[in-house]
């Protein structure tokens, strides 16, 4: 499956990427060309086949719902890029 | 000291006939005075080493399986307190706060680790290359790779500037560098060994495991690391055997399968002579050699070049600049500062697998690609069980081909891809396997790999051993670092 330029820069937008518009031809070709080497699946006769998603049958497990960690909020903003009163800051979301 | 196993220095540092602190200075005088070949640390941290020995030493004979021991940690196993960097821009400043379980389950045991080794940019890669903080050499030839994505930890022991270390394998990453290598490397079922704090690349494929130089030294890591985690929902609570007393198990009577599909196209003649002549090995202790077939398993690498991208692209969704790593500068606004973030922050393998898995999940192609994938999953499972009502192990290269050249494949991903068509399909089926060294090609190690049923990781670790007592292809040295 071949993508065109603009399949490229949409599915960069999807993945909350952004691609130079001078690398958007080499990512075109080395993803058509991933895109076209997973197309030998087409081989496989899959009818009637369950999709495996995991490699255990096994249930979620449940655990007792009581509190099992404390609260480390200024371990975990230690790391964080910026903070302001205890609150993680990004760029204004609203004017 | 560097030129004993995992094993043999347990056992001298339970006799004294040298205590950790000795034998930790002795490998922070190795890693000082020989990774600079190779480039096989991100993080060292000696002082912390020096601290963890003497306590240990403090501890003796109350001290766990691993007391005292030397151990290097892939630096995608969450640190407490020290840099975590899965080798990308994108986590060059986290310091993560908090322990992996593996982390934690190595400190009780005793371990002292020794830093953080090097690896592929979050996992994704079967060279070493991609890694942020520049390339790892293999030390058996310093112009060529040492297979990846746990390629800092198999060369370290390779080049005994530790004698075991923690790696990763998704596809591969534990097994390929440890064959390109020539050191021993077990990937344990999916669900013996936690994943909690283990940086997340594919989900439903990760699993956290050990190098060392012998079998009986994966005995060792395997029995310090593995179990279940209330942290981790996927650690299946099943009890842990003694692996290291089961070792000295007989072999005798166990049938061993060769899947036809492995010695096809593709694969080195020399690798495939020496693949036989570990077979004549394994035969002579008693074992029954016989042909099998895995008809699916051509179709692993397309499988899995579906699922693990596609799995990547959610977990890697959480790299956002918001709570920790890397934020661009001076954003200009929100959606501007999400996908700079992480366009700076990511290299182009990561970017390329992230929208591979985007594209594959994205609504119209999802039936095409990610059902399909996972229905051929069942398939390529489904052989293995088969194989395993008529065997105990599915024996095969590790690898295609010795260890390439730096460079040689980073510009064609597909090509690179193709070196782990003997591994992948262990990892889609949750399979354990093991890699061991059984001799070179041109001075370069050959690997073969062994994979056995669910949760019979002791039938891996006990044909390793056996045929390590007969053979001494684990024990060579690379000249340059004895």
């Amino acid at each position: 499956m071949a993508l065109s330029t603009k399949d490229v820069r949409d599915i960069a937008k999807l993945a909350k990427l952004q691609i130079k518009e001078d690398e958007l031809g080499h990512y075109k070709q080395e993803i058509s060309r991933i895109l076209e080497f997973v197309e030998q699946m087409n081989q496989a006769d899959v009818d009637n086949v369950e999709p495996m998603a995991h490699p255990q049958d096994m249930m979620q497990s449940l655990r007792v719902d009581e509190i099992a960690e404390t609260n480390q909020r200024e371990k975990f903003q230690k790391i964080a890029p910026a903070t302001q009163d205890g609150l993680y800051l990004v760029p204004k979301v609203i004017e | 000291m560097h030129k004993l196993t995992l094993a043999q220095q347990a056992k001298a540092l339970a006799a004294k006939d040298f205590s950790s602190e000795e034998l930790v200075s002795h490998y922070i005088k190795r890693i000082e005075s020989h990774d600079e070949q190779l480039n096989s640390f991100i993080t060292f941290t000696p002082e912390r080493a020096i601290e963890s020995a003497k306590q240990a030493d403090a501890r003796g004979a109350q001290g766990g399986i691993l007391n005292g021991i030397p151990i290097a940690l892939k630096d995608i196993f969450c640190t407490d307190g020290i840099k975590t960097t899965c080798a990308s821009c994108m986590l060059d400043n986290f310091i993560a706060p908090y322990d992996a379980t593996v982390v934690t389950k190595l400190n009780e045991a005793g371990a002292v680790s020794l830093g953080k080794t090097n690896m592929d940019e979050f996992a994704m890669g079967s060279s070493s290359e991609s890694s942020y903080y520049g390339v790892v050499k293999n030390p058996w030839d310093t112009e060529r790779v040492p297979g990846g994505s746990s390629g800092g930890s198999a060369a370290a022991v390779a080049a005994r500037l530790v004698p075991a270390s923690m790696g990763t394998d998704t596809g591969g990453s534990i097994r390929q560098p440890a064959s390109l290598c020539g050191i021993t490397g077990l990937k344990p079922t999916y669900g013996r060994v936690s994943r909690y704090g283990m940086i997340a690349y594919a989900s439903s494929l990760d699993q956290g495991g050990p190098f060392g130089v012998s079998s009986e030294d994966c005995a060792y890591m395997l029995q310090a690391i593995a179990g279940h985690d209330a942290r981790d929902s996927t650690s299946v609570d099943q009890a842990v055997p003694d692996y290291v007393a089961g070792l000295n198990g007989s072999v005798k009577g166990l049938r061993i399968g060769l899947p036809e599909e492995f010695f096809q196209e593709g694969l080195d003649a020399a690798i495939a002579e020496k693949i036989q002549q570990a077979c004549d090995v394994l035969k002579s202790l008693g074992c029954e050699i016989k042909p099998i077939s895995l008809p699916n398993a051509k179709l692993a690498i397309a499988v899995y070049y579906v699922i693990a991208p596609a799995e990547c692209s959610s977990n890697l969704s959480r790299f956002d600049g918001v709570r920790y790593g890397y934020r661009c500068k001076n954003p200009t606004g929100l959606e501007d500062m999400y996908s700079r973030s992480r366009s700076e922050g990511l290299g182009e393998e990561v970017k390329r697998r992230i929208m591979v898995g985007a594209y594959a999940l994205s609504a119209g192609y999802y039936d095409a690609y990610y059902l399909k994938a996972q229905k051929i999953r069942r398939l390529i499972s489904d052989d293995y069980r088969a194989a395993f009502n008529e065997v105990d192990a599915v024996l095969s290269p590790t690898t295609p081909t010795t260890a390439f050249k730096v460079n040689e494949k980073s510009d064609d991903p597909i090509t690179m891809y193709l070196s782990d068509i003997y591994t992948i399909g262990v990892n889609l089926a949750g399979l354990p396997g093991v890699s061991l060294p059984v001799g070179f090609q041109e001075g370069l190690p050959v690997g073969m790999q062994l994979v056995s049923n669910y949760f019979e990781e002791q039938t891996l670790l006990n044909l390793g051993h056996q045929y390590q007592q007969h053979t001494d292809h684990h024990l060579q040295m690379p000249k340059e670092f004895e």
